[in-house]
């Protein structure tokens, strides 16, 4: 076993499945809330982290998973203060990544790979990040099957989550939470700019083909695996740089679904 | 018999503002109790105090202990990129088996629409798979928030047949919020007008000739705003079809 992860591209494939089976699945509640810049904000916020991490000299990922929860929470505690949530967000997204890429030049002696946080390094993982990525992903795996059902009704209805006992307000912190360590896991694979394509694209390539919650879910991992270990090899083959190679084959997919999608719809 | 629920002198502040000025309402088994208010006269957050999502500031309100409540909400957006079938919403957030999914689909008159995705509902058949959803938990009270908004003047009528059908099968108390006050106040058995505090209430002909209820909602549509009577002199045949 320890000479099968010598491989890097073995290495990579594993974080790639990793990263795709944390986020397909989350994906899919970006997409039904309408979250999708929130998973911005909190993806650009993680260059922040990087900062503080380096400068502080503690675990890259520890730090990242602190600064996303830190911006979630924020966002979620600002929301309906007067600003609409599209305008908050936009802020918070920008703001983040600008103040985490001032806060990086402070960073004097160190070196900092600033292309490899903001576009991911997947060749580069080690066997000590694979077991970071790993348990990220199933903690993210665990609590995501765990809330599915109280998830899944404070997404369609707050007011009926609380008739049934839920609290939706706990519900959105939940998936805040889920979403940092998302962030904290995909941050080395695919980097600060495409993290929200891997929580979005594969959710909305399930979209045709699914007629539950569940389904969908489920179908999303699959593409987004696929997507990882198509675009592994698209990168070994093309030479191409890998992150941006699974978004591209995942956007195929995505295409591919949409025309299997109205196929379907027209014939039935 | 005991009341479901009783409030006394109970009052609701909601960030700092007096929303519910000491409301006295009690709701007993098997009768329909219909509260109509202007909007932002508290009527939601009535609801909301009743279900428990807030708790009165002063005044008590007493839950019979471990009563069912049914709930069915004012609206439902489901957003189109979440799929799901009316099985599978009526077992959130506790599973429900088959069985007893088609059961209730069969009292609301929608067991034809159990496969299909929610978003595709009318909005007569989303009200009607809504109301099943409250009966899953066999409710001893059935609270409902403006649950035919949407819905046209027949299709609210049939709706409100089925709700006082429903409460001569399974006996529960109901409890409705709304702003259709021709067509509500034929099937209760008491209406509350409400606006921050409760201005009048008592038999639907009652409220509707008191002066505070005229103060609230006027005299200007005159004809159009008359009373509904039901006429009990012939038979109608209750079967509950989904009107496509």
């Amino acid at each position: 076993m320890n000479e099968l992860l010598d491989d890097f591209l073995i290495r990579a494939t594993l974080a790639g499945i990793a990263v795709a089976f944390a986020a397909a699945p989350l994906g899919c509640f970006v997409v039904w809330r309408r979250m999708a810049y929130f998973g911005d904000a909190t993806a650009h916020a993680a260059i922040l982290g990087v900062a503080l991490a380096l400068a502080f000299n503690i675990s890259v990922f520890l730090g990242v998973l602190t600064v996303s929860i830190l911006v979630a929470t924020l966002v979620a505690q600002l929301s309906g203060r007067g600003f609409a949530m599209d305008t908050l967000l936009g802020v918070m997204a920008h703001a983040s990544l600008a103040i985490g890429l001032v806060a990086v030049s402070f960073l004097s002696g160190v070196r900092v790979d600033l292309m490899a946080f903001l576009f991911g390094d997947i060749l580069a993982v080690s066997s000590a990040d694979l077991a970071v990525i790993w348990s990220g992903a199933l903690a993210v795996l665990v609590l995501l099957i765990w809330r599915w059902d109280a998830l899944l009704t404070a997404t369609m209805s707050p007011e009926l989550a609380r008739a049934g006992g839920l609290d939706p307000d706990r519900e959105q912190l939940v998936l805040s939470i889920i979403l940092a360590i998302v962030v904290a896991v995909a941050l080395k694979v695919v980097g600060v700019i495409l993290i929200t394509a891997m929580l979005i694209i594969p959710a909305a390539a399930a979209r045709p083909l699914a007629r539950t919650p569940e389904t969908m879910a489920i179908l999303a991992a699959l593409i987004a695996v696929l997507s990882a270990v198509g675009g592994l090899q698209m990168s070994l083959l093309a030479d191409t740089p890998a992150g941006p190679s699974i978004v591209t084959i995942a956007f195929c997919l995505f295409i591919l679904s949409l025309i299997a999608g109205n196929l379907y719809r027209t014939r039935s | 018999m005991s009341p479901l629920f009783q409030a006394k002198g109970m009052s609701v502040r909601l960030d700092g503002q007096v929303v519910l000025a000491s409301v006295n309402l009690s709701v007993s088994p098997g009768e329909i109790v219909t509260i109509v208010g202007p909007n932002g006269s508290g009527k939601s957050t009535l609801l909301r105090a009743i279900i428990g999502a807030i708790q009165p500031d002063s005044g008590s309100l007493d839950l019979r202990p471990g009563l069912r409540i049914g709930y069915v909400p004012q609206k439902l957006h489901i957003d189109p990129t979440l799929p799901v079938t009316v099985i599978r919403f009526l077992s959130l957030p506790k599973a429900a088996s088959r069985s007893e999914a088609l059961r209730v689909l069969g009292l609301t008159g929608a067991q034809s629409v159990a496969a299909r995705q929610l978003s595709e509902l009318s909005g007569g058949q989303l009200q009607r798979v809504l109301l099943a959803r409250a009966l899953l938990a066999e409710p001893e009270l059935l609270i409902l928030d403006e649950a035919t908004q949407g819905l046209d003047q027949p299709g609210s009528a049939s709706f409100y047949q089925l709700i006082s059908d429903i409460r001569d099968d399974i006996g529960c108390g109901i409890l409705m919020v709304s702003h259709e006050l021709h067509v509500v106040m034929a099937s209760s058995d008491r209406v509350i007008c409400l606006n921050g505090h409760i201005c009048c209430e008592g038999h639907p002909a009652h409220v509707a000739s008191a002066p505070e209820y005229r103060a609230l909602f006027g005299t200007g549509t005159g004809g159009a705003l008359a009373l509904y009577r039901h006429e009990h002199d012939h038979n109608h045949d209750h079967h509950h079809e989904i009107a496509e």
